[in-house]
C-alpha cells in the first residue's frame, strides 16, 4: 500500500522528475504526428495510385495486344466468378504529345491510353479526377460548352486557383479560331499593301485594337454562333457535329473542317502535361480545353510505324500523382484502335493490350491474381494487382515510415536516460526515507517496487500528455500550418510542390497504442537501475545518510 | 559477563537476548571491531538502558537487535527463537510486527503527515486490497495513539510543521501502532531540549509501567539512563553491568 501512496506523493512533490518526462511527452507527440501525417500521405498516395489502376491489371506483353477483348473478359469472368465486379478494355502505347505555345512547339513524352468511355469509370476512380463536373458524372470526349472548374475540386480550400479555365471549351475555341483567322487576314492584307517605312510605326497599334474589338464581338456573339460567325460551308455538318463529334472527328478527304464548330478526336491529358503551378498556388496553363494538339504514336504492325494525328483537348485529368498527371493522355479506345490498325479488317474484331478488372469489395487480390495467372499462360499475359504495379513505391514509403519511427523512438530512448539520471538523484535524495521504510519492515523488493511504480507513473503521465499533445497537433495541423505561414510569411507546405492543399492525416489507434506502450516501457526500463540501487541500500547506512 | 535475568531462572526464555555478538566495520585499510562478544538479555516488560561513550557500539547493538544489520558472529533470539539467520523476508516481517524503533533524528517520512507516518508500518504490512478493508480500524488506532500523546490537533501536519518533541512522539506512536513486543529507542531525546526530552522519557516510562512494553533505550546520558530498571554499559565492545 505504501508503494502506491509514496509513488503518488513523489509524483506530486517532485517536479524535476516531471521535467524529465517532458522529453517523453515531446517524443510521443512527435511520433504520433509524424505517423499520422505519413499514414495520411501514404493513404492519399495509394488512393491516387489505385485511382488510375484498377484492382487487377491483365496485360499483354506486346504493344499489338491480344485479339477479342470480349472473349478474354468472358474467360476472366469464368475463372474469377463473382469476385469480379467490372472490367474494361484498354489500349496503352507510348507516344509523343506536341502542342504549340506562343508559336513554339512543345513536345512531351506520354503514355497514350485508349479507354472505353462507358465502362472505364466503373472500374477505376478515373472520373473523379476530371475538371468538368459533367465529365465527372459521365465521361465524354466531346468538348464542353464551358463550365470547367476554376477551383480545384479535390481541395477543400475555397478560392480560384485556375482562373485560366474560365471560358475554356467551345467559347475559347471559337475565340481562338476567330483570332487566328483575323491575324491571318491581317498578315495577308499587310503583304498585299507592302507597308511604307513611315506607316510601320503606326501600324501595330491600329490593327491590334481592331483585332481586340473583333474578338470581343466574337465572344459576345458566341451564344448564336451560326448567325455571327462566317457562314458554314456545309449546311448539314454543324448540327451533326454538335450531336456526335466523333462522326466528324476525321473529316472526309478534301473537306475543310470548320474549327470553330468542329473538334478533332477528344483527348484528356494529365494536367501536369498542360500546366504548371506557380508559387502562389495558381495553375498556369499552356494548353486549354478547346486547343488542338498533335500526337505521334506507333501503329500495331510489325515493325511499328509512327503515325501522327491531331486531337482536341476536352478536359484534364488530375490524380495529384505527378507520375500520372504528367504522363498520361486518354483517348477513346475505338479511335485509337482504328488509328493504330488494331481492328481486324475482315472480322471487325478489335485488339486491346490490357483489361482492367475491378473486384468486389473484400476480395483477396493476391488470391484472385494467382487464380487468373493459373488460367492464362504467363508467356502471353502479365497479370498483376495494383500493389504489384506500384510495389517499389509503396515499399519505399513503408521503409521511410519504419526508419522515421526508429529514429523517433531513439529520441524517447534518449529521454529514458534522462529519467535514469534523475531517478538516481531521487534515490540518493530519498536514501534516508528508504532506510526508514526498511526499518519499518519494508522488503527490498517493496522498495524497488516504489521506484518501478514511480517510473511507470511518470511514463504514463508523459505518454498521456504526449498523446494529448500529439492528437491536438494532428487534428489541427492545417490550422497550425496556416498560423506558421502567417507568422513567418513563408510557405510551409508549398502546393506547387505537393499538390495537396491541406496536410492529410490518419490517426491509427494501433500505432498509437504501440507508441504509448513503447514510451511507458522505456520509462519503466529506465527506472530499473535506480530501483535496484534503492533496493540494495543497506538500511543502517541509509538511516545514517544526511 | 552473561546477564542472567529472572526470566531465565523461571524457565521462560527472555524476550530478547543476544549471545556473543560480534560486529566489525572496515574503515579504510583497517578493520574496526565495534562489538567483541556482547551478551545481553531483555526480559518481558523490562526497561534496559544501554549507555556508553560515542563509538562504543550502542547503536550497532541496537541495529543488530532490530535486525537492521547482520552480526559477524553470535546470535539474536526473540522469545527463544533465533532470528539473526532467518531469510531477509522473514526478518523484514519480524521488524514490521515485533519490533518498534525510535531514532534520535525521528526519521519520519517527509511526504507523509503525522497520521500517515503512524500508519506507515501497517501500510507496509498490508496489500492495497487488505488496506482498503482495514483502513478504518487502522485510522482509529493511529488517531487514538496520537491523541494519547497529545497530538490530536496535529494529525494532518507534515513533519516539518511539527516541533522536535512532537515529531518524536509521532515516531513513538509509529513504533507502537503494530503493537510490537519490544521498543528499541536510539537516543530518543538526543535532539530535544530538556523539557521535551523529559516529556518523551515520561512517555516511555509510562508505556513500560502501564502497558508492560519492553524497552531498550540507548543513551550516552547517565541521568536519562537512571530512569530505566537496569543499566548496561558498553565498554570497548564488551558489556559491563552496573
Amino acid at each position: 500500500m505504501y508503494k502506491l501512496l509514496l509513488c503518488w506523493r513523489y509524483l506530486r512533490t517532485r517536479w524535476i522528475a516531471l521535467a524529465s518526462v517532458i522529453s517523453v511527452t515531446l517524443g510521443v507527440a512527435t511520433m504520433i504526428v509524424v505517423n499520422a501525417v505519413m499514414a495520411g500521405f501514404a493513404h492519399e498516395m495509394q488512393t491516387r495510385i489505385h485511382g488510375i489502376l484498377s484492382d487487377i491489371v491483365f496485360e499483354s506483353h506486346s504493344l499489338s495486344g491480344f485479339q477479342d477483348p470480349n472473349w478474354h473478359m468472358e474467360e476472366i469472368k469464368r475463372s474469377g466468378g463473382n469476385l469480379i465486379e467490372g472490367m474494361t478494355p484498354m489500349v496503352a502505347v507510348p507516344a509523343m504529345l506536341n502542342f504549340q505555345v506562343r508559336g513554339q512547339w512543345v513536345t512531351r513524352q506520354v503514355m497514350f491510353i485508349g479507354i472505353d468511355e462507358a465502362t472505364h469509370a466503373r472500374v477505376s476512380d478515373f472520373g473523379r479526377y476530371l475538371q468538368h463536373p459533367l465529365n465527372r458524372q459521365q465521361l465524354s470526349f466531346g468538348l464542353r460548352e464551358g463550365g470547367y472548374d476554376t477551383v480545384d475540386s479535390q481541395a477543400d480550400a475555397p478560392g480560384s486557383t485556375r482562373p485560366a479555365l474560365e471560358g475554356a471549351g467551345w467559347p475559347y475555341r471559337r475565340m481562338r479560331v476567330e483570332r487566328e483567322r483575323l491575324w491571318r487576314e491581317r498578315l495577308e492584307s499587310q503583304s498585299d499593301t507592302t507597308p511604307a517605312g513611315a506607316g510601320a510605326a503606326e501600324s501595330p497599334s491600329q490593327p491590334t485594337r481592331s483585332v481586340n474589338d473583333q474578338v470581343e464581338a466574337v465572344l459576345s456573339a458566341t451564344a448564336a454562333p451560326e448567325a455571327a460567325v462566317a457562314p458554314p460551308l456545309d449546311e448539314s455538318t454543324p448540327a451533326a457535329t454538335k450531336k456526335d463529334p466523333f462522326r466528324t472527328a476525321r473529316p472526309e478527304e478534301g473537306r475543310v473542317m470548320d474549327l470553330a464548330q468542329e473538334q478533332f478526336t477528344g483527348v484528356v491529358p494529365g494536367i501536369g502535361l498542360a500546366s504548371f503551378r506557380d508559387n502562389t498556388g495558381v495553375d498556369r496553363f499552356l494548353v486549354l480545353p478547346g486547343d488542338d494538339v498533335k500526337i505521334t504514336f506507333p501503329t500495331a504492325g510489325t515493325p511499328p510505324k509512327a503515325v501522327s494525328d491531331t486531337f482536341t483537348v476536352v478536359d484534364f485529368y488530375e490524380s495529384k500523382m505527378s507520375e500520372y498527371d504528367s504522363n498520361f493522355v486518354f483517348v477513346p479506345i475505338d479511335q485509337l484502335q482504328r488509328m493504330r490498325g488494331m481492328i481486324d479488317p475482315q472480322t471487325g474484331i478489335p485488339s486491346v493490350n490490357s483489361i482492367q478488372i475491378k473486384v468486389t469489395p473484400g476480395t483477396n487480390l493476391n488470391e484472385l491474381r494467382d487464380r487468373l495467372r493459373k488460367a492464362f499462360p504467363a508467356e502471353l499475359y502479365l497479370i498483376s494487382s495494383w500493389r504489384d504495379k506500384q510495389g517499389p513505391l509503396l515499399m519505399a514509403v513503408d521503409m521511410e515510415m519504419a526508419v522515421l519511427n526508429i529514429l523517433l523512438f531513439l529520441i524517447i530512448a534518449v529521454a529514458g536516460f534522462g529519467i535514469l539520471a534523475i531517478f538516481f538523484m531521487i534515490v540518493v535524495e530519498k536514501t534516508r526515507d528508504i532506510g526508514i521504510l526498511k526499518s519499518l519492515g519494508a522488503s527490498s523488493s517493496g522498495i524497488a517496487g516504489i521506484f518501478l511504480g514511480y517510473g511507470l507513473f511518470l511514463g504514463l503521465v508523459g505518454a498521456g500528455a504526449g498523446l494529448a499533445l500529439g492528437l491536438a497537433i494532428t487534428l489541427n495541423i492545417n490550422t497550425i500550418r496556416a498560423a506558421v505561414e502567417w507568422c513567418t510569411g513563408q510557405r510551409v507546405f508549398d502546393p506547387s510542390i505537393y499538390y495537396f492543399f491541406k496536410i492529410p492525416t490518419i490517426v491509427n489507434p494501433l500505432t498509437i497504442s504501440w507508441i504509448i506502450a513503447g514510451a511507458v516501457g522505456i520509462a519503466v526500463l529506465a527506472s530499473v537501475l535506480p530501483a535496484l540501487r534503492a533496493a540494495r541500500l543497506h538500511p543502517v547506512e541509509a538511516l545514517r545518510h544526511d | 559477563m552473561t546477564d542472567i535475568g529472572p526470566g531465565n531462572a523461571s524457565g521462560v526464555p527472555p524476550l530478547l537476548s543476544v549471545r556473543q555478538l560480534r560486529k566489525s566495520y572496515r574503515s579504510g585499510s583497517g578493520v574496526l571491531e565495534v562489538l567483541r562478544g556482547v551478551d545481553f538479555d531483555l526480559n518481558h516488560s523490562g526497561f534496559v538502558a544501554v549507555v556508553g561513550q560515542s563509538g562504543s557500539g550502542k547503536s550497532t547493538l541496537l541495529h543488530l537487535m532490530g535486525l537492521l544489520d547482520e552480526p559477524d558472529a553470535g546470535e539474536v533470539h526473540i522469545a527463544g527463537i533465533r532470528v539473526d539467520n532467518l531469510p531477509a523476508v522473514r526478518r523484514d516481517k519480524l521488524r514490521n510486527t515485533d519490533i518498534g524503533m525510535v531514532f534520535q533524528s525521528y526519521h519520519l517520512l517527509p511526504e507523509f503527515n503525522a497520521l500517515e507516518n503512524v500508519l506507515a508500518p501497517l501500510m507496509v504490512r498490508y496489500s492495497v486490497y487488505e488496506w482498503m478493508r482495514m483502513k478504518k480500524v487502522a485510522h482509529s488506532q493511529a488517531r487514538a495513539l496520537l491523541e494519547r500523546f497529545g497530538l490530536g490537533q496535529r494529525l494532518h501536519h507534515k513533519p516539518r510543521q511539527l516541533s522536535g518533541g512532537e515529531m518524536q512522539r509521532v515516531a513513538i506512536a509509529r513504533a507502537l501502532i503494530s503493537q510490537p513486543r519490544v521498543l528499541l529507542a536510539d537516543e530518543p531525546t538526543g535532539n530535544l531540549d530538556e523539557a521535551s526530552g523529559t516529556g518523551i522519557l515520561d512517555t516511555l516510562c509510562e508505556l513500560n509501567r502501564q502497558d508492560g512494553l519492553s524497552i531498550v533505550l540507548v543513551t550516552h546520558d547517565a541521568s536519562i539512563a537512571r530512569r530505566a530498571d537496569r543499566i548496561v554499559r558498553l565498554v570497548a565492545g564488551h558489556v559491563e553491568i552496573l
